[in-house]
Formats: structure tokens, sequence, C-alpha cells
């Protein structure tokens, strides 16, 4: 994903009318990712060293000069070191800043909690103006680049790490506030936020197999959100799981239960699949973490079975 | 407001920067006697380096107050917004019935500058530690668009505990973002206690110094020689820092150097000697 963001940033600045008002700032991360960028763009790549909160303001100030800044490094300190700064500069403000977080929820699972970002969905959604752009694969990645980059305000684009599977072969329709079907079923929904999509889809796959038809949908836009697909699914299917690299505070899970409150509920029952309210500590990779913590495909699919056998489906 | 200053708030035309720095502080009286805001203290040792910026220092007017070009200056002390307002509305950046807004219930303005302030005020303010980084953007955005605009930052002694105002610092003098300058309002008080005591504050210019910034140490009670240094920084290869030596409370003798001023506000008595005292400063003639 972080190669997809990058290239669509390059190709977006590149373009005979490329777009001059993209800047890409970050806090030192990037190894060589950014030089042919840089070299293209003389000026408009700016590192502001091991420095968040710096970084934020700093995009700040571009913005409220007319540029568009793309602020980036990994997801646990974009927003975890610069949280105020994106509320009260960007947000404050209204600008068009794009918070890039990279490696977020388990993508760094090895490296420990620094590295984990498993609350920053309940940080930005809860910040007034904010959008909250979970594309779920590279395709995704280059149509939020684009969405954020025509969007007059503050985004938070949440990426995985690299080599995330392809699983759109071709363009879907991406818009913020919308969601995009990748597998079509009657009997329960899965809503996938983020990198954690190729799961889901197994995970159907393993139902199907099992006579279970589950719709997958890429449930990208988590701030604002898809509602019609949620009035739509409430009434239609039985049981709607969201799955998220995330704890259940303030994640997708959760703004899908809000809204499910303030709607009075009824319909469909709604299942999460995230992660508990701890620190991980345990060595492994993102694929182990997954298994660890029952978000890997086979987990995934278990409980939606036995979810359904519950409400008697 | 009270008539008195409102009139010569409104009246003034002069240039006598004394005389402006005298009908901030009024200003900042009569805002802070009508609403019950505090921070008077701040207000009062910024003052002098408000009427040095807004008048010649740096290339801001109200007729350019849109202008893409225009010098900013970024405000980091927001809590001393009553003095900020009474310079703005003093140079005639908006009518002077726009402070009727300011700490009243349903007012457009609160004790602090919010995104949508009235011309003049470039930026939200209220977090310390904010203004240098958007000065900076601010700054290399300039350079981004080739554009000629210098940025003024202006911060407190207490605010240069924040941690992020030294990676501002550090990242500006490293950039050598020469179209920079960073005011430090150094009177000597911060929340509840002396600044030189709580952190390792000084040598403060060395500290500037140290980080890549050509840094000069000032009479912040000078206005004249303040509006010099500000219409001169912008070239030589380094941001400019002037650290500039003010006295809390400014001005009133009764606030001077008393920290209390922080957080008071004033009972009508002090209100009127306050009044007083600022006014015995030769004034503009009607």
């Amino acid at each position: 994903m972080r190669d997809a963001f990058i290239q669509e940033i390059e190709r977006l600045a590149a373009d005979p009318d490329g777009d001059e008002r993209i800047v890409v700032v970050t806090a030192d991360i990037g190894n060589r990712m950014f030089n042919r960028f840089r070299e293209a763009n003389p000026g408009r790549f700016v590192n502001t060293g091991i420095a968040e909160a710096n970084m934020t303001g700093i995009a700040a100030g571009l913005a409220m000069a007319g540029l568009r800044p793309f602020t980036y490094t990994i997801a646990s300190f974009n927003p975890g070191r610069c949280l105020e700064q994106i509320r009260l500069d960007i947000c404050q403000h209204n600008l068009p800043v794009t918070v890039v977080g990279v490696g977020a929820g388990l993508g760094y699972a090895s490296l420990g909690p620094t590295h984990h970002a498993l609350e920053d969905i309940a940080w930005l959604r809860s910040i007034p103006n904010m959008t909250v752009l979970c594309p779920c694969d590279p395709v995704e990645t280059r149509c939020a680049v684009r969405a954020a980059l025509r969007h007059d305000g503050p985004v938070y684009l949440r990426l995985g790490k690299k080599g995330e599977p392809t699983v759109h072969f071709r363009e879907p329709d991406f818009r913020i506030g919308g969601s995009i079907r990748l597998r079509e079923g009657g009997d329960a929904a899965l809503l996938a936020v983020g990198a954690v999509m190729p799961e889901a889809l197994k995970a159907a796959d393993l139902l199907a197999e099992k006579g279970v038809a589950a719709s997958v949908y890429s449930f990208h836009s988590v701030k604002p959100m898809d509602t019609r697909l949620l009035e739509s699914l409430f009434d239609s299917v039985s049981i709607v799981f969201v799955i998220e690299e995330h704890v259940a505070s303030g994640g997708a899970w959760s703004a899908v239960a809000e809204w499910l409150a303030e709607r009075g509920g009824g319909g469909a029952r709604l299942g999460r699949i995230g992660m508990p309210d701890e620190f991980h500590h345990l060595a492994g990779g993102q694929g182990w973490a997954r298994r660890h913590f029952g978000l890997d495909a086979k987990s995934v699919a278990g409980r939606i079975r036995s979810a359904l056998k519950k409400c008697g489906s | 407001m009270a008539e008195g200053a409102k009139s010569l708030l409104s009246a003034y035309r002069g240039n006598n920067l004394r005389e402006v720095a005298g009908l901030i502080r009024l200003g900042v009286i009569e805002l802070s006697h009508r609403t019950g805001t505090a921070h008077i203290g701040s207000c009062l040792s910024v003052a002098d380096i408000l009427a040095a910026a807004y008048w010649g220092g740096l290339n801001v007017a109200p007729e350019t107050a849109a202008s893409p070009d225009r010098d900013r200056l970024v405000f980091g002390k927001g809590h001393a917004a009553a003095a900020l307002l009474s310079a703005l509305a003093a140079r005639g950046f908006f009518p002077l019935e726009t402070l009727d807004g300011f700490n009243r219930e349903g007012g457009l303005l609160q004790e602090h500058p919010g995104p949508d302030w009235p011309a003049g005020v470039e930026t939200a303010a209220g977090s310390l530690g904010h203004a240098l980084s958007i000065a900076v953007g601010l700054a290399l955005a300039a350079s981004i668009q080739g554009r000629g605009y210098r940025v003024c930052a202006v911060i407190g002694d207490g605010e240069c505990n924040e941690g992020s105002v030294w990676e501002a610092a550090m990242f500006a003098g490293g950039q050598g973002l020469a179209r920079l300058c960073a005011v430090v309002d150094l009177n000597g008080w911060q929340g509840i206690g002396r600044s030189g005591e709580i952190t390792a504050l000084e040598p403060l210019a060395d500290k500037w110094r140290a980080f890549g910034w050509h840094a000069i140490e000032v009479d912040g009670h000078d206005p004249d020689k303040l509006r010099d240094l500000l219409a001169a920084y912008g070239d030589g290869g380094k941001p400019t820092a002037i650290i500039a030596r003010t006295v809390k409370g400014k001005g009133v003798s009764f606030m001077e150097d008393d920290n209390h001023w922080h957080y008071r506000t004033l009972k009508p008595s002090e209100r009127l000697a306050a009044v007083a005292e600022i006014a015995a400063i030769p004034t503009p003639r009607q």
C-alpha cells in the first residue's frame, strides 16, 4: 500500500498539468520511497526529522498558504505523537491536509506496542471536520489518495504496510462516505476495514464451502460512513460483522454500533472481530498476530458460523 | 468598551509607537474589565511587541489583510488575545464594534483566538507550542510558491517549555529559513512560577544560536528598536530570534512583575487606577 500511495502521489504531481500544490512531509520515515518524488519536485519534499508534532504544524502552515500537504510516518506516531496538532492546527482550521499513517493496525505486529496502531480510528473519528479512510488494497489506496486530494478538508489515510494482495482487478467506484461490495451473499455481511480484507474474503470462501453465503464489503470510509448500505444490510441479512485491526472503543465496529443504537436497533445482529482491550507483547508477525487474536480467515469463518447458529439461521 | 478608550482607539492615526502601545494597554484593561477576562499581565508585556509589528515592523495592513504576499504574524500567546484584538482594532483591521463579541455569551470571540477570527488574526491559538511550527510551514510555503513574504511567530517564555517549540527551532535552523522570525516575550513568569526557576531557560539567546538562529536580545518595551529589528530581518541565511526582555504587567505599577495578574481580574477601583497610569503616557492630540 505504501508503494501505491507514493506512486499515485508521483503520478498526480507529474501529470502534464500536475498538481503543484502537493507537498510530501515526512518525519524521517520512508527510506528511498520518496527519492523519485523529491527529484521530480524539488522543494516539495520536506523531511522534518523525527518530530511529528512539528511535521503536523508545518503541514498546517503549508495548507494555510494554499498547498496540499500529505504528512507521512508510521500510524502509531501519526496520529499518536501529534494528535493535538491534528486536532487544533489541521481540523480546527479545516485545512486540506492528508494525515497518512502507514502500517496501521497490526502492520508492524512484531515491533511491539510502540508500533501498533490499534486506537487511531477512535482518536481521529472523534475530531470534528476529520474524514477517516481505510483502503483495503493498493488499488483502493490510489483511489483514496485522489479522493483525499479532491476533498477540501482534513483526511486520515490509514494504510497497511507493503505487499498487501490486490483484491480489485479494475478500478472500483471509491467515494468518501461509500463502500465497495466484493462478494454477494444473503446470509451474513462482512464489513472489512483496511488491510485485513484478504482474511474476510478467504473467510467468505470457507463459509461458501459450508453452504453459507456471506457478502463482503470494503468499508473503507469510516467517517463519514455508508449509512445507506447499513440501512439495507440491517434490514436484509441476519448478522453483520465488522472486521478491523482496532480495539472495540471508537473503531469502525463502534461507529456502526453507535449508528445502530441511534437508529433504535432492529434487523440484523452486529458482531465484532477485532482486538482486545490490552497491549500485545508476544513476538510474531502480522499473520501470526491475526491468528492469535482470531482475525484470520479460519477464525472469522468459525465465528460467523457459530453466530449464525445462535441466530437460528 | 468605555467611551474614552473607544474614541482613542478609533481615532488613532499617528505613528508614535509608545502611544500605540499605550492604546493597546488601554484596550486590554477595558476589554478585561468589561468581560472579566484574565491574563492581563501577559497582555501588557506583549503590547510593545505588537505595536512594533503592526505599525511598521511587518508588511501588514488592513488593506492587504487577504493578500497572499502579506507578512504573517502567527500569535502563539493565545491567552493574550485581548492585546492582539486591541492592536488590530487600533490599526483598523476591523471595526471597534467587533470587540463587542469578545468573551460574551454567544459572542463570536472566545478568550483564545479561533479559526474564524477577524482579519489580521492568522491562526487559532490557545494551546502552547503550535505557533512556531505553523510559522515554519508558512515560511516553507513562501519558498515553494515563490512569494516574498516573511513570517513572525510571537511566543512566550513559558511557551518555550513545550518540546514542539524546539522541534521547530531545530528544523528552521537546519533549513536556514531566513524569512522566519521568532519573538520571545520574555516576561519572566509562567502559569505558577518564574520561568527561569522552573526550567533552565537561560541563556535563552544562546539556545537559539545553538539551534542555528541569529539571536538578538532587546528591551521588549522599546518599540522603536523592535520595529527596526522586525523591519530588517529576512536575509543572512538564518532565522532570527528576538529575545524581548519584558515585564509582566508592564505599564501598571501594581501589576508589574506580579504574577497574580496572570489570573486576576480588575475591581472597578483598580481599573480606574490602571487607566490613569497608562493614560499618563503621552497620548495623541485629538
